[in-house]
């Protein structure tokens, strides 16, 4: 074992360029041609810079609110709530947030509140909802901006995010997009 | 058909369409016939091979491969862990982290260098960027290049001739690193930066969302490490949510790429292995055990996410899927498909926290790393195949009456006793570790040194994050993930500490090293022996009823050892939600 020891010293420090230092500059010399130069994408409205991909917490009634998170849309710190799908603190967890829902949107019918809307997604940080997510959430919005809920739901449609392809994986809307589209809409 | 369902159903067959030729290329790579990567990567072996004065055409035994081997490991451990213990005033650490704690350090210097990745503490402040590329990454690539080199040295073991002479083992490691991972990584690393993952040396981002809050976003190199993270059957996160962030995995196309990517090469390998020994029908054979296996445990799981959770659906809202600690990106189809492909194979990344998933699901992701051959990581994968094909054709021959042979060579006590002993090695060290930690949660030990919960509060039972049966699971998927160096958690458990960071760390290595050094050793064994070329009276093992013998020798073993505890956690979870 002795004699391996100098051989497998110099390999390493040799692989240590080339796969540590040599591939990262080729993927950071790609990036540089990539949207956001490999330091994510970004919208801006109103002089303002946002991460597109980065769900952020929506709480106020007059946009669309995001998915419940566990880590409080904290992007230095992502994670899930962990909790088993039995755990009683979870579960009243849930019950909490659909009585909540519902006390912020009485003209929502309950049967059609989605689960994404009560349950934390896995990083904390989900930017996604589901269509029907949105979509319960129209008369409050319509309510609270003084807007036509026929208005509001073309803008859903708008800003719906199609399967790729056409074919492959869910469909969902991106709740900033879709609060910046609404907030557009009503200072064009 | 919905969406969701083409999507994974494509996403295999793509898999397997993608499989076929790399296996091919790969046993090309390892004759050392011509490739198109020559003219690239040839002059950089030559050079590395110089500066290193290794001498690739020198041919090993069996003995001198585990020497090599086990000594470049040592040397990886360390540098691992002089990066974690001193990350705070070394370079690149632009988010101010600290240095990992003596037991923390060992953990996940071991559970790199095992291409376990079992993460005790979250990316984005756990390491430093010099942590993550220096010593993470580079662990990610050399560990699944050692583990394809040992799968190597076996391949070579097993073709039809009597000889002590395997191959060089540093020629195997290198080219697996450069003619396979690397030319691969670069190419998912460029669809990554594209769809929208960072690749950047700038730290936090601080800004004000829409609504006024003030939010930091942490950042970093990702692209190049969820590359390899994945290709290598890794499956250590950058960030601490793993593929479930929407920075390491952006869209609906990366999530299935990073899917094809880990399933590629445990696929690939077992191609390799039939074009290389000329047993084309035995590797299919073989692919058609472990997809049945595979597929037993992968539909059943998406059908109890899709079904979602009951005690919701009481709750008088729409019912719908199992969503908590799921992405909208994604939906419940894919992630379900996910948890159990990252556990059959040695992933271990996540795309979706495995603690929410329903019993059902939590079950199969236990099986399939209890198990831990159902394709299996890089290179191991294969070789913990190899230890139950041995015992099927031990058990086959006697059956019929035959002499126990494979590919010409007979199977003696010695061969058995090794592939026994690394058989059983697995379910002890996960019992072992699970009886353990069990007894001290029902004792409510005080732990002193060895744990404190947030409150600084040293009883046992604080380390679980859920109550009951699933607090079991927590405790027994812990040790299963760390035996089967798979690297995925029931991540509510409270592990960062001296308790699990340290017993976590023992079964890292035991699980690792062993199941390689044994097949390594059957298969050098084996090769010494004189060739009996196949004849009337030999067992053939390239049909469909060997197969079975496999599938039923496995299934035996899995629910002899581990039924017992499959039924206090998951088991007894479902029966007490329905």
């Amino acid at each position: 074992m002795k004699k391996e020891i100098m051989p497998s010293i110099l390999l390493s420090l040799s692989c240590l360029v080339l796969f540590c230092v040599i591939y990262p500059g080729i993927i950071w010399a790609v990036a540089q041609l990539a949207p956001g130069k490999g330091e994510g994408f970004t919208v801006t409205a109103n002089g303002k810079k946002y991460y597109r991909n980065i769900g952020q917490k929506f709480t106020d009634d007059k946009y669309f609110w995001s998915r419940p998170s566990a880590v409080d849309y904290n992007a230095a710190g992502s994670g899930g709530s962990n909790k088993g799908p039995a755990n009683p603190e979870f579960l009243k967890q849930v019950q909490d947030r659909v009585d909540t829902f519902m006390k912020h949107n009485p003209e929502a019918n309950k049967a059609l509140l989605p689960v994404d809307l009560v349950t934390a997604s896995g990083s904390g940080l989900d930017p996604d909802l589901s269509v029907a997510g949105a979509m319960i959430q129209v008369a409050r919005i319509a309510r609270t901006r003084h807007l036509d809920a026929t208005q509001i739901n073309a803008l859903i449609g708008k800003n719906t995010v199609h399967p790729l392809a056409g074919i492959l994986g869910p469909e969902k809307v991106n709740v900033l997009t879709l609060n910046l589209a609404l907030d557009h809409e009503m200072h064009p | 058909m919905n969406t969701e369902i083409i999507g994974i159903v494509v996403m295999f067959l793509a898999t397997l369409l993608l499989a076929v030729p790399l296996g091919r290329y790969i046993a090309r790579v390892y004759a050392g016939d011509a490739v198109w990567t020559d003219k690239i990567f040839g002059p950089i072996e030559k050079l590395f091979y110089k500066v290193s004065g290794i001498n690739p055409a020198q041919e090993m035994g069996w003995k001198q491969h585990l020497a090599a081997l086990l000594t470049i490991n040592m040397v990886w451990f360390l540098w691992a862990l002089f990066c974690l213990l001193n990350q705070s005033w070394l370079p690149l650490n632009p988010d101010h982290n600290p240095n990992q704690t003596p037991d923390l350090a060992w953990n996940t210097a071991i559970s790199f260098l095992v291409n376990c990745n079992l993460q005790q503490y979250s990316g984005e402040s756990g390491v430093s960027y010099f942590s993550q590329v220096y010593a993470l990454m580079f662990l990610q690539f050399v560990s699944a290049g050692t583990g394809m080199a040992a799968a190597a040295v076996v391949f070579n073991a097993l073709r039809e001739r009597t000889s002590e002479k395997l191959g060089n083992f540093y020629n195997y490691f290198l080219k697996s690193c450069t003619r396979i991972l690397l030319p691969l990584c670069l190419i998912i690393a460029t669809i990554h930066v594209f769809e929208g993952t960072t690749m950047t040396w700038k730290g936090i981002d601080t800004l004000t969302t829409l609504q006024g809050d003030t939010m930091h976003v942490s950042r970093g190199p990702v692209a190049s490490f969820v590359a390899i993270k994945h290709l290598g059957t890794n499956g250590g996160g950058f960030f601490g949510a793993n593929s479930a962030h929407p920075i390491e995995n952006p869209t609906y196309l990366t999530n299935m790429v990073q899917m094809i990517a880990q399933i590629l090469i445990p696929f690939a390998m077992v191609f390799a292995f039939g074009y290389y020994t000329r047993k084309k029908k035995l590797a299919w054979v073989i692919w058609s055990v472990m997809t049945i296996g595979f597929l037993l445990l992968v539909i059943p799981a998406i059908i109890s996410e899709v079904q979602g959770n009951p005690m919701i659906g009481k709750m008088g809202i729409s019912a719908g899927s199992n969503l908590e600690g799921k992405e909208m990106r994604f939906g419940a189809t894919a992630s379900a498909f996910w948890s159990i492909a990252t556990t059959v194979i040695s992933t271990g990344s996540v795309n979706a926290m495995h603690d929410s998933f329903m019993p059902i699901s939590g079950m199969n992701m236990l099986l399939g790393m209890m198990i831990n051959s159902f394709y299996g990581g890089v290179g191991v994968g294969f070789l913990n195949f190899f230890v139950y094909l041995i015992l099927a054709v031990f058990i086959g021959g006697l059956m019929v009456g035959r002499t126990p042979e494979f590919m010409g060579k007979k199977i003696e006590a010695r061969e058995m006793k090794i592939a026994m002993i690394i058989a059983l090695l697995h379910p002890f060290l996960i019992l072992a570790g699970t009886a353990l930690s069990s007894y001290f949660t029902a004792h409510d030990t005080n732990m002193g040194w060895w744990f404190a919960d947030a409150a600084g509060k040293h009883n046992a039972s604080g380390w679980l994050n859920n109550p009951s049966y699933h607090g079991f699971s927590e405790m027994l998927y812990q040790y299963t993930s760390s035996s089967a160096n798979n690297g995925s958690g029931f991540e509510g458990l409270a592990d960062n500490n001296p308790f699990w960071n340290i017993t976590t760390g023992i079964v890292l290595l035991f699980s690792r090293f062993l199941p390689i050094i044994g097949p390594v050793a059957i298969a050098g064994l084996m090769a010494q022996k004189k060739f009996i070329p196949e004849s009337s009276g030999t067992l053939k093992t390239d049909t469909g009823t060997f197969g079975l013998l496999i599938f039923a020798v496995k299934v035996i073993i899995a629910a002899l050892a581990f039924f017992p505890a499959l039924a206090l956690g998951p088991i007894a979870e479902w029966l007490s939600m329905k």
